[in-house]
């Protein structure tokens, strides 16, 4: 019992990361975009919130958690949503093809983000890892009260405040895109762009709202990696992309569906670490069980194509620049 | 007056000369240079000018490090090589990264299980077969996919990377040696069983012809051949295809078999002839730069031996800086992705004309 709460939790606040990164690859999908920078963006969001963090406890005499925690997100935030606004320049202005223009991105915000990761604390005139402690326990910080009521306490009041944040998120998005009037219309956009304009809705402005709010998103996933998961340190292992990119699986997995992506998320984490909980296991198979994951999203990905229902396809004008005199 | 002139009018181009183009072009790369110029300023406070003759030292200043350049740009080519006739199909091939970690996995099983009892020239052949098959299977799988069931194809491709990922981990500690280092290491380092041999005393010189004759064969083979030409109508449009009497699966799926067989080449390259040792840093994300250098030569796999040399320069040079000024490598990244972007947005500057509403159409219109 206690293993398997020891695995929920973690599966949780690895869910937890990749979730940030496929609501916000939703949102952005569901505008038509098929953002394949989402690493780049996780990268992006992490690195502005770790080096705005260690700026600030560098320079502040007695740094305060709750004052570096909201440099931190501010800085994570604008960081990636502008990675996003290039993207969106790039593919929506300037009509450049996505899938190209994301890969770019990928390489270019995981190149930012680890030089600066790497060589912040060199270039500041310190020495070794960079580590921003006050900050990150700000944002590792639970109600004690709650998270010592046994089994229960563990399992869902133990976590920092960005693990029920993400979960508000996901609920928000479902309920922006289902029910409200802007949600309805980022959909036709995503959908047919040219009757969404026939219509009357603004295509460009919802294609870069869209998009940068959705960068936005998915840059928190890579702040609370950075703050919660490893703690306010930085590595340049490239764990950051290894996650992006099971978050792209994960819209896919979630058939475009936030709300399902919260359960999903975590049933990822739960398939990522379970080989920790499973006795008997050597190093080469370990390896085998991490493809879990990808193989189960490239199943859903065919089931999603034989099935042909219509709820589980994706966004019908994803990945193509919309021109309207083209038409 | 009229207000009603948008401030920026675009239009696209029915034509422009070529050598508008390339102007456009080096433009961007200019611009690109001079942003990176200013990125690496602020970082090192070095003098943006002896910045690149920095590069230049890092990428051609021996020749040892000339031969380094032409053995990555080979390599970095060979996988677009690959990737394109899978794009001229508009087929969004993105798991070149696993098809060349297949094909440097069948590499390495050959060489480390027949290393002892074959000859180099008998590995050398195995190596070159299992390389193109197991990079074959890896495209095959999702254009079976597409092609029967249209799956999404660049999704389907993206997660086989990571499949291609893991199992090249799963056979790293499988092989790895000395046990518990977590890495292959050299493979028949005392033997050199199964090397790419030296040629003119050059040891990366057989890398590079192998690649330039794959390179011209693809150009003839897109260009004049039958299948090549298939692969253009399918590519610009399917239904004309169909109509024409093209079977469109079998192009796709036999045009993926292709794709994936030479990025296995590239895996068999990297390791039999460069690293001759197994790792995930075999592609190291070559796959996906592979990708833009493909897309931006537009399919001419003669442009793309200059998209392919610039971005290793770049990376080579930035590198050179960073270990100058104790960075790390990663700012070979930064620089590439600055490249990439002035190079992406130079393409609207080519396929449409942009004009700014004037003065003088202003008096026109109230004339």
């Amino acid at each position: 019992m206690t293993q398997l709460i020891s695995l929920l939790t973690s599966a949780i606040v690895f869910g937890t990361v990749i979730l940030y990164g496929a609501v916000g690859e939703i949102v952005t999908e569901k505008s038509g975009n098929l953002n394949l920078g989402v690493p780049g963006i996780m990268y992006l969001g992490g690195i502005a919130g770790v080096a705005a963090a260690f700026f600030y406890e560098m320079h502040a005499a007695e740094p305060i958690g709750i004052v570096g925690l909201l440099l931190s997100f501010a800085a994570a935030l604008a960081a990636s949503m502008l990675g996003g606004l290039i993207y969106a320049f790039l593919t929506i202005s300037l009509r450049a093809n996505q899938n190209v223009t994301g890969l770019t991105l990928t390489i270019f915000g995981a190149g930012l983000a680890n030089l600066f990761g790497g060589s912040l604390n060199t270039l500041a005139g310190g020495v070794g890892q960079i580590s921003v402690a006050v900050t990150s326990r700000a944002y590792r910080a639970y109600i004690p009260a709650l998270a010592g009521l046994g089994r229960v306490g563990q399992l869902f009041f133990s976590f920092g405040f960005m693990a029920y944040l993400a979960i508000a998120v996901a609920l928000g998005a479902s309920w922006f895109l289902n029910r409200s009037r802007a949600g309805l219309n980022l959909r036709a956009v995503g959908e047919d762009p040219a009757t969404a304009d026939a219509a009357g809705v603004n295509v460009t402005r919802y294609k870069y709202a869209a998009t940068c709010v959705g960068a936005g998103i998915s840059g928190l996933g890579g702040l609370y990696y950075a703050m919660d998961y490893i703690k306010g340190t930085w590595s340049t292992d490239g764990t950051i992309e290894a996650l992006g990119w099971l978050a792209v699986a994960l819209v896919i997995f979630a058939t475009w569906r936030p709300a399902r992506a919260i359960w999903s998320a975590y049933l990822f984490g739960v398939l990522y670490w379970a080989y920790n909980y499973i006795t008997g296991l050597s190093r080469a198979s370990i390896e085998l069980f991490k493809m879990l994951p990808y193989v189960v999203t490239i199943l859903v990905l065919v089931a999603v194509s034989l099935r042909r229902s219509k709820e589980s396809q994706p966004p019908k004008s994803l990945g193509l620049s919309y021109f309207r005199e083209e038409r | 007056m009229n207000r009603h002139e948008p401030l920026i009018h675009i239009a696209k181009r029915d034509s422009i000369a070529w050598w508008q183009a390339w102007l456009v072009r080096l433009g961007a790369v200019v611009l690109a240079l001079l942003t990176s110029a200013l990125f690496i300023y602020a970082l090192t406070r070095l003098n943006p000018v002896k910045v690149y003759g920095a590069m230049w030292e890092g990428a051609f200043g021996t020749p040892r490090r000339a031969w380094i350049t032409a053995r990555d740009t080979s390599i970095l080519l060979c996988i677009g090589v690959g990737l394109a006739p899978a794009f001229m199909m508009r087929f969004w091939n993105v798991g070149a990264e696993g098809q060349v970690l297949m094909g440097g996995c069948a590499t390495a099983a050959v060489l480390i299980y027949c290393g002892r009892s074959l000859s180099t020239p008998a590995l050398l052949g195995l190596g070159l077969a299992a390389s193109l098959m197991a990079g074959a299977l890896w495209g095959i799988v999702p254009a079976v996919f597409k092609a029967k069931w249209n799956t999404n194809e660049t999704l389907f491709t993206l997660m086989m990377n990571y499949i291609a990922i893991q199992l090249t981990c799963f056979f790293v500690t499988k092989w790895e040696n000395p046990k518990g280092s977590n890495t292959v290491g050299i493979i028949n380092q005392k033997t050199q069983a199964g090397w790419f041999p030296d040629l003119a005393g050059q040891q990366y010189l057989l890398n590079v012809i192998i690649v330039l004759t794959v390179t011209v064969c693809m150009f003839l083979y897109l260009k004049y051949t039958k299948q090549g030409y298939e692969i253009s109508v399918v590519g610009q449009s399917e239904n004309t295809a169909r109509y024409a009497g093209i079977s469109v699966r079998r192009v796709i799926v036999r045009t993926m078999a292709i794709s994936g067989a030479v990025c296995g080449l590239s895996g068999f390259i990297a390791v039999a002839g460069a690293s001759h040792t197994v790792s995930t840093s075999t592609a190291g994300g070559r796959g996906f730069t592979a990708i833009i250098v493909a897309w931006m030569s537009k399919f001419n796999t003669f442009v793309m031996i200059l998209i392919a040399l610039l971005l290793v320069f770049l990376e080579k040079g930035a590198i050179q800086i960073a270990s100058q000024f104790h960075l790390n490598d990663y700012a070979s990244n930064v620089v590439e992705g600055i490249i990439l972007f002035f190079l992406l947005g130079s393409e609207f500057f080519i396929q449409y004309s942009v004009r700014f509403r004037s003065r003088r159409s202003e008096k026109e219109a109230e004339a």
